[in-house]
């Protein structure tokens, strides 16, 4: 599904990537690890296209295209989702409205027919049940007043609505106390299919106790020092970062 | 990385939509002004002895002010000076027959609105909403004058009004808005050609959207209309106009004159989507938009709500305002200002408080793109005798790309000290963030930056009746296509 090979990439002239490999398959759940600073969410920016954020060598393919050659709202439509870790404001807009205009695109772009309203707000009261967000809430410009916990629930409220390949989730449980992020958690587990896969992002292995992943990759230097299994994460918890940054030198 | 950069460029290049024009045989006044040209509007129009004579007062008045200068310069707007002896102040299309009905319209004045998207033809008629529809100096038709007329609601162009009825116009003419308020005032009140009227009687709730739209077609003209809308004791009113023009590469002048009067528990809505051409991305042409609007509540509890869309012209300069004079009554002032390319908005409103309890609203927000300037100019002024008066203002200045301009210059003046002003005011971008995380669940960037527009717009577009809103949403949607990708 996902196959990165040597990516190498820079923020303000600034080498934050330096040289990636990763291949997620269908169904696969991967955590990346690392210490602040390591590159982990410069890796899912990158992966989704965020301006300003340059390639200088290696590939990605998602879905056997060249990722890294689409814009940022093809990747969205050919179904990758990224899960924000300080999601924005927008005013004015309904959460509602948002939705169902990123909902249309995705449709156009596989080809089927634009859900109408009445097709769109019967789809998202199912979802927003499944999920505990109240109704009200969707209808309340997008993030706004939001708490912590309510905009990485509306988060994966999106990811539920996009049905997407595949979905980063970048520090999905930053700002949140042990009860909301285990909500968030079960959220997302209830988004895991056979099909979908799922890209951790994480400092902490915290949520990694809710949403189990199959492989643990941890980034040093915008690289990746050390990979294992769930278990592994275990490890990272009890030793911490430093002695993979010293064995990567 | 500036996407937005590239779209405010592209923002600024966008075309204007309403740019042509309609071959019709004109009549016009000779070109300039003088006393005799206000007498030849007069006479052209057939006026009685007490309009020419006011007229005259205010010709005195403006040759005065243009001999000692005085035109406005305090405005945050360039432009060379205008020479008022180049401008046609009258032109009309050739009537072929005194009109009966709307078959006798030459059909591509008809024509003309039609592909404006402005139904005048009975038949094609919007529901709720009556049209007054105002090409160049005179207006064409009205509609739904019948229906009207049962409710006892006048709703006419403002030359028959003159004629109609004589003694509410020289009643109300000037009450508000008097020629001597400031220099354009006293312009159009020498030379007005049309506009439109509405008289609401007392207890009636005008049954349709009242509704007119102005459209400059000739060369080398200027608009000069008034509006005057009386609203008796618990009426209620609400009025809606729409503006257009041809591209062209000189400037043309728009000075009208808007007067509203609602008198105790009186409502007056009053709403303006307004296109006038706004001049090319170099800012050649474009319509000078000098426009007084004032309306006075004048009973207790009245209330006078404006809400602008101004997104044409190449120079606006505008300040719809509100004497609070009755007791409890209430002022709203609702603005979206566009200024892309080289457009320059100075725009605001005037909230004087005069009675007891009395309450303003002003709700402003500025877009500016390209190199386009957008000022807030509002004064709020609580007099003495207003106790317990009440203001909130709320500015709000969007930016898009590096060059454009956003300005705030908010006048407060209290005189008594049981009121109580509440301020507040923004600047911010369309942010990179913002579009980005719009695109990332899969709108184009085009459509990431208009529905970030929108949502800025929220709170004015919302107070439009529902046909406007639409029409406001759709122009700036227009205005923005291409913009951006």
């Amino acid at each position: 599904m996902l196959e990165v090979r040597g990516l190498h990439a820079a923020v303000n002239g600034v080498e934050v990537l330096r040289g990636v490999d990763l291949t997620v398959l269908p169904g696969e759940t991967h955590a990346i690890m690392g210490p602040n600073g390591s590159g982990k969410s410069t890796l899912a920016y990158v992966l989704c296209g965020k301006p300003g954020y340059e390639v200088t060598a290696g590939s990605a393919s998602f879905l056997g295209q060249d990722l890294l050659a689409m814009p940022v709202e093809e990747r969205a439509r050919a179904g990758l989702f990224l899960s924000f870790q300080a999601p924005g404001e927008i005013h004015g807009v309904r959460t509602d409205h948002f939705l169902r205009a990123g909902y249309n695109e995705v449709r156009k772009a596989r080809g089927e027919a634009e859900a109408n309203v009445l097709d769109f707000d019967r789809l998202l009261k199912t979802k927003a049940k499944m999920l505990d967000v109240t109704e009200r809430q969707t209808k309340r410009f997008v993030n706004e007043g939001f708490s912590g916990g309510e905009r990485k629930r509306n988060e994966i409220l999106q990811m539920a609505v996009l049905e997407p390949k595949l979905a980063i989730l970048d520090e999905v449980d930053s700002g949140l106390d042990v009860d909301a992020m285990r909500g968030v958690a079960e959220a997302v587990n209830t988004l895991r299919t056979p099909e979908r896969a799922l890209l951790l992002v994480t400092h902490y292995h915290r949520v990694l106790a809710y949403i189990v992943p199959d492989k643990v990759h941890v980034l040093v230097n915008g690289r990746f020092a050390a990979e294992g299994g769930k278990e592994f994460a275990l490890e990272i918890e009890a030793k911490g970062y430093d002695w993979l940054a010293q064995r990567a030198g | 990385m500036t996407t937005t950069g590239k779209t405010a460029q592209e923002f600024a290049a966008q075309e204007y939509k309403y740019g042509w024009t309609t071959p019709v045989e004109q009549e016009t006044a000779p070109p300039g002004l003088s006393e005799d040209v206000v007498r030849w509007i007069a006479a052209r129009k057939d006026e009685p002895e007490w309009m020419l004579e006011w007229r005259l007062r205010a010709y005195r008045h403006f040759v005065k002010l243009l001999e000692e200068e005085r035109s406005p310069t305090w405005a945050k707007v360039h432009h060379p000076p205008i020479d008022y002896q180049s401008i046609v102040y009258w032109t009309a299309p050739k009537a072929k027959a005194e009109l009966e009905s709307l078959d006798q319209v030459d059909k591509e004045i008809l024509e003309t609105f039609e592909k404006l998207g402005i139904p005048i033809e009975e038949q094609k008629r919007l529901a709720g909403v009556a049209v007054d529809a105002v090409f160049d100096s005179v207006s064409i038709a009205t509609t739904a004058k019948e229906t009207l007329a049962k409710h006892g609601v006048i709703f006419s162009s403002f030359s028959e009004a003159i004629q109609e009825h004589p003694e509410l116009v020289r009643k109300h003419l000037g009450s508000v808005v008097p020629y001597t308020d400031n220099f354009y005032a006293a312009l159009n009140s020498a030379v007005f050609s049309d506009g439109s009227f509405v008289y609401i009687p007392k207890g009636v709730r005008c049954p349709l959207e009242l509704s007119t739209y102005f459209r400059i077609n000739a060369a080398g003209s200027g608009q000069f209309e008034r509006t005057l809308i009386i609203a008796e004791e618990a009426s209620y009113v609400s009025y809606l106009e729409g503006c257009s023009a041809p591209m062209r590469d000189e400037n043309q002048l728009h000075a009208a004159v808007v007067e509203l009067i609602a008198q105790e528990r009186a409502e007056i809505k009053y709403s303006t989507v307004q296109n006038w051409y706004p001049g090319d991305e170099d800012g050649k042409g474009g319509v000078y938009n000098f426009v007084t609007k004032r309306g006075a509540c004048r009973g207790a509890r009245a209330k006078i709500s404006w809400t602008q869309v101004e997104t044409g012209s190449a120079i606006t300069w505008k300040y719809p305002s509100v004497l609070l004079q009755g007791d409890e009554s209430v002022g709203e002032f609702y603005s979206v200002a566009l200024a892309k390319a080289r457009q320059q908005a100075d725009t605001g409103t005037k909230m004087i408080h005069l009675g007891k309890n009395t309450t303003s609203t002003i709700i402003s927000k500025g877009i500016s793109a390209g190199h386009g300037s957008n000022t807030y100019r509002g004064l709020v002024q609580i007099m003495p005798n207003a106790a317990g008066a009440k203001n909130y203002t709320q500015c709000d200045s969007l930016l898009i790309g590096d060059a454009s301009a956003a300005h705030t210059v908010p006048y407060l003046e209290v005189r008594n000290n049981s009121a109580s002003i509440q301020h507040e005011a923004s600047t911010s971008k369309v942010s990179d963030e913002q579009v980005f995380y719009c695109r990332q669940r899969g709108l184009s960037e085009e459509n990431a930056q208009s529905l970030i527009i929108n949502g800025f717009c929220k709170e004015v577009f919302k107070r439009l009746p529902m046909e406007f809103a639409v029409e406001a949403d759709r122009l700036l949607q227009v205005n923005l296509e291409g913009a951006i990708g």
